[in-house]
């Protein structure tokens, strides 16, 4: 178990705060909440401006993102349906953040879960559907978290910028998911939609009851608190929360970077790999270049956006899942390009990135420091 | 689902469906508008797939009561379904079309089993039995289209060399290859094809160097298959070659250099369904057709096209217009040497056996893997 | 084989022609990266810059009739963005990376969002200059049909190469790259270095997108750029931060994406995905056998981020 300390810790690279004082700690919270709020109105503000500028009305704007994304029960099961994977993908960036690490590949990690977890599935056909479905989660996991662990395992024993190797690998990817769906792997019925054979409709998961969201939401939620509960309530977390303030220090008080690096590159990937099992199981049935949808870039913008906290991951997801929900509204009522969508996400970004500067130095927040 | 609001919205929509056809009949008694919900792939403009759809759209657009809501750039994961329960949910859309071969399965399945009551239009003529009776897939017969291109073609060569720019090794699109070598020979029986799969459906930058491989090679006209020709038509009459179009009529691009062109004519089309739902038929389910039914049509031919290669093209048209006319007609061998047609044997276009097509004719320089 | 024809000639002619046309962004983005990085900051939001270069030179031209001027634009946006990059990493404790990522998408997002009334238009283009007069062949005249700016980037790296080496802003770039505290200590803001570097970055940078949109392919459209700013800024970390390298591995770069769709041309078919994502294979295996964890990279800046 780690101290309270623990939660203030900050984004990637810098080391918890040394003094729990209790002004500190309370402000700190109020902090979390505080500075991404404004930071958020903020961007929506510039957002409208923009829009104004091209001759449309912020207010309609404001109410159709709003309905769009949580007006109705409908729009609430579209924007959770899009949280869904984008949970799963954040923790592909947010993990090996803990460590210093910037993975921004979790694109390729979803798209070797799935391939992996469909081999399972068109493995074990005529298995009990709940037998495949296990091998599926274990297959899209571990195919994932291979995938990053290269990358991990690049920047421990080559000194390969991890950043950059991992953004490679979702092209090369991508190329093998083609290169395997047009061709080992291509089931000849699927005539002009190259795809693999289908998992079968026995071994999808479904939605959960009562909504039109599939269970993967659920295990975006149940991944997020766990990752949650690893990084800031384990000894483990603790050593890597550690490495990734100081490599120096960790290693003089005996922490295994390596390994270190390498188990958390895993389950980072293994996140990821899971997102891409679900979009197979839940949604599209089989692998096809359909699942390069992007949600593996999205995911890093969650990540950054929950500045790295598993659990703020979860509303962040919700949050951006809203913001493309909406989308398809605002194209048909106001007639704005698709485009919106990347540029409102943009701007968030940027201003949240921005805010980072604010931590600590709101007046009435400040403890003794 | 008990959720008041829109479950009556939903009833009413129902119900608005089940009268679709008396409604527009008797407009103005009941409801005053049928909202008809288009969703593309990619942009709307893009000189190819999408603006093909997208002018159909606009010919919709004209007609009264007839209100149109249009979303472009929605991929084929459930980002679709979502944007069509939004049309149906928000927007009141009781028609649809979902124009992206890949929305199909599972997506327009899901959507069509979920709203029996409404219709469902999607492009690319792959309804089954098994399928729900209120979807439809209809598809256009382009390859005559393009088999006139290649006649076209055929004369307009000085070296003997086309080229032909791909996306994937698919059947569609072999189809269309295999129809316009076939064509080209017809005018030039030592006309060769050569192909090049540039690996998806939008890659400028690898059309562009496929486009200038092919010219290197000599070929002196080229046409393709992919999302926007427009890349490999301004590339080519760059480079002083000639150029056949594909989905709509790129002339104004290269004026000089295109000789003609295989669109589709969903300007055609789509009215024509509004109006048998109007008028109380039921659209078959499973929909095609070619030059003959209006659904494909040619581009007015350049200014380069001899009149030699103007009357040998309008004849063949003519007798697809009348209906008596095969393209693939045996013997046909591959160009492997292996016969794929006996002779004897004609395929014609509803022959299910060509929606197979896994070969490249005799005259074509390439690989189908 | 007929006279017109090369046969399997056309392999390494197109790599040749492939790597002048298609290495020009390569070349201008991973130059631009190079001075930026020099000063010690990472700017991974260039592929944003390219693609919101590419844009604004397409409309500019489309709507001034001067595809110069759509250069100018291109580049002015670009330093535009290379200026809110450095500004936003001024402030304290933002990660220079995540602030790249962020203009990525907001550059991105951005062109495409303007750009849509621009997909179908045609703009005036830039002119080639015939290299290829001397020579009968017209596959070897195609291939010398080169573009100015191509031109201009060879010139620039070996400038370049020499600024950084012998002159005053070559060194203090260079200062504020290798120890931030040495700059201060001679009396410089490293910030304003940073932030003109990073604008310099930028400036390059959205005149590579230029020459996408307005020479080759030669129109704007949304697939424009398949990660090439992205890949460029790889392409530093291997040319080792040293702009004779930049180039030559800018030239590999185009040539390695020519290759896929030349060799189908000349019927060699089997795994064209596998071939396409030659770059990026390419990108990795330098990447793996350049680097090392025992030393830092020969020529690292040593404040950069990804190098500590």
């Amino acid at each position: 178990m780690t101290t309270e300390a623990a939660e203030s810790v900050e984004a990637a690279g810098v080391a918890p705060a040394a003094d729990p004082g209790f002004l500190q700690r309370y402000g700190a919270s109020i902090e979390y909440i505080l500075i991404p709020g404004a930071a958020l109105v903020g961007a929506l503000g510039v957002f409208g401006g923009f829009i104004a500028l091209y001759g449309k009305n912020p207010l309609d704007l404001y109410f159709y993102m709003y309905y769009g994304a949580f007006g109705t029960w409908f729009s609430w099961q579209n924007t959770l349906t899009r949280a869904a994977p984008l949970i799963l993908t954040a923790l592909c960036t947010a993990l090996p953040a803990q460590l210093g690490m910037v993975i921004i590949g979790g694109e390729g990690a979803l798209l070797i879960g799935a391939l992996a977890a469909t081999s399972a599935a068109l493995a074990l056909q005529g298995a009990a559907p709940i037998v495949v479905q296990i091998a599926m989660v274990i297959a899209g996991m571990i195919g994932g978290g291979l995938w990053i662990t290269l990358s991990g395992g690049l920047r421990q024993y080559r000194g390969v910028n991890e950043t950059i190797s991992s953004l490679l690998l979702v092209y090369i990817a991508l190329a093998v998911l083609n290169h395997l769906v047009e061709g080992p792997m291509r089931d000849p019925a699927s005539l002009n939609k190259p795809s693999t054979r289908e998992i079968g409709a026995a071994n999808m998961i479904g939605t959960i009851p009562g909504t039109d969201v599939h269970w993967g939401l659920v295990f975006g939620l149940v991944a997020a608190v766990a990752a949650y509960i690893l990084i800031y309530h384990t000894t483990f977390g603790f050593a890597a929360r550690v490495a990734g303030g100081n490599i120096r220090a960790a290693k003089i008080v005996g922490l295994s970077v390596g390994k270190l690096i390498l188990t958390v590159c895993f389950l980072a990937g293994s996140s990821a790999g899971l997102a891409g099992m679900i979009e197979v199981a839940a949604v599209q049935g089989r692998t096809n270049a359909n699942l390069a949808a992007g949600y593996g870039f999205t995911g890093i913008l969650v990540a950054f956006l929950a500045r790295q906290n598993p659990l703020a991951i979860i509303p962040v997801a919700i949050l951006l899942g809203g913001i493309s929900a909406s989308g398809g509204l605002l194209q048909r009522r106001l007639g704005l390009p698709d485009a919106s969508v990347l540029v409102l996400q943009g701007i968030i970004f940027v201003f949240v990135l921005a805010s980072d500067a604010l931590y600590g130095r709101i007046g009435f927040l400040k403890g003794k420091s | 689902m008990d959720f008041g609001r829109i479950s009556r919205r939903h009833l009413l929509q129902g119900s608005a469906a089940l009268a679709l056809g008396s409604t527009l009949g008797v407009r103005g008694a009941a409801a005053a508008e049928t909202t008809v919900g288009f969703i593309y792939v990619g942009s709307r403009d893009d000189y190819g797939y999408n603006q093909a759809h997208a002018q159909g759209a606009a010919a919709l657009k004209k007609l009264p009561g007839i209100k149109v809501v249009e979303e472009e750039k929605v991929p084929e994961t459930d980002a679709v379904e979502k944007t069509i329960e939004s049309m149906i949910n928000l927007d009141g859309a009781t028609l649809l079309f979902p124009t992206s071969f890949g929305y199909y399965n599972p997506h327009v399945l899901k959507m069509a089993a979920k709203f029996p009551k409404l219709r469902f239009e999607h492009c690319g003529g792959l309804w089954t039995d098994k399928d729900p009776k209120n979807a439809g897939s209809y598809f256009g017969y382009i390859d005559e289209a393009q088999y006139i291109s290649g006649i076209v073609a055929g004369y307009s060569t000085k070296s003997g060399k086309l080229g032909f720019v791909a996306a994937k090794p698919i059947p569609q699109v072999l189809r269309n290859i295999n129809a316009f070598t076939l064509g080209a020979r017809l005018a030039n029986p030592k006309a060769t094809t050569q192909v090049i799969f540039t690996g998806d459906w939008s890659m400028p930058v690898k059309e562009a160097e496929a486009t200038n491989s092919l010219i290197d090679q000599g070929v002196d006209v080229l046409t393709c298959h992919v999302d926007g020709p427009k890349t490999m038509v301004e590339n080519a009459a760059r480079r002083g070659a000639m150029v056949c179009g594909y989905h709509v009529n790129q002339s104004p691009l290269a004026p000089k250099a295109y000789l003609t062109g295989a669109e589709w004519n969903w300007e055609a089309l789509y009215p024509k369904f509004v109006k048998m739902i109007v008028a109380g038929e039921a659209i078959p389910n499973f929909y095609r057709g070619g030059l003959k039914e209006e659904i494909v049509k040619v581009s007015p031919y350049g200014e380069m096209v001899s009149a030699e290669a103007r009357k040998a093209a309008d004849d063949v048209k003519a007798k697809f217009m009348s209906g008596d006319y095969t393209i693939f007609k045996g013997p046909i061998a591959d160009n492997k040497g292996k016969t794929v047609i006996a002779s004897g044997t004609d395929r014609g276009q509803q022959d299910p056996e060509l929606e197979k097509m896994d070969y490249l004719v005799e005259g074509v320089i390439g690989a189908t893997a | 084989m007929a006279d017109a024809s090369l046969g399997l000639w056309t392999v390494p002619l197109a790599v040749f022609g492939g790597a002048i046309r298609v290495s020009t962004p390569f070349l201008f983005v991973s130059l631009g990266e190079c001075i930026t990085e020099r000063s010690g900051r990472i700017n991974l939001g260039l592929e944003g810059t390219l693609v919101m270069g590419a844009m604004s030179a397409y409309g500019i031209s489309y709507l001034s009739g001067s595809p110069w001027l759509g250069v100018l634009a291109a580049g002015i946006t670009g330093a535009l963005f290379g200026a809110l990059h450095a500004g936003i990493c001024s402030l304290p404790r933002v990660n220079d990376i995540a602030v790249g990522i962020a203009l990525m998408l907001l550059g991105t997002g951005l062109a495409f969002f303007l750009g849509k009334p621009l997909i179908e238009p045609t703009a005036a283009r830039l002119p080639a200059i015939d290299f290829g007069w001397w020579s009968d062949v017209p596959q070897v005249r195609a291939a010398l049909r080169i573009n100015v700016l191509f031109l201009i980037g060879v010139a620039i790296a070996p400038l370049l190469y020499w600024a950084f080496k012998t002159t005053r802003w070559g060194l203090l770039i260079r200062t504020a790259g290798e120890s931030a505290d040495a700059a201060r200590a001679m009396g410089h803001s490293v910030l304003l270095i940073r932030l003109r570097a990073t604008m310099v970055g930028g400036f390059l940078a959205g005149i590579g997108g230029s020459f996408l949109s307005l020479f080759y392919p030669g129109s704007w459209n949304e697939g424009l750029s398949s990660g090439q700013g992205i890949t460029a800024v790889a392409l530093v970390i291997f040319a080792r931060w040293d702009p004779m390298l930049c180039l030559w591995a800018s030239l590999a770069f185009g040539g390695a994406a020519a290759l896929g769709p030349a060799l189908q041309s000349v019927g060699i078919t089997s795994g064209y995905h596998l071939f396409n994502a030659a770059p990026y294979i390419l990108t990795l295996a330098i990447m793996i056998i350049t680097c090392s964890p025992k030393r830092t990279l020969t020529g690292a800046p040593a404040e950069l981020s990804i190098t500590r």
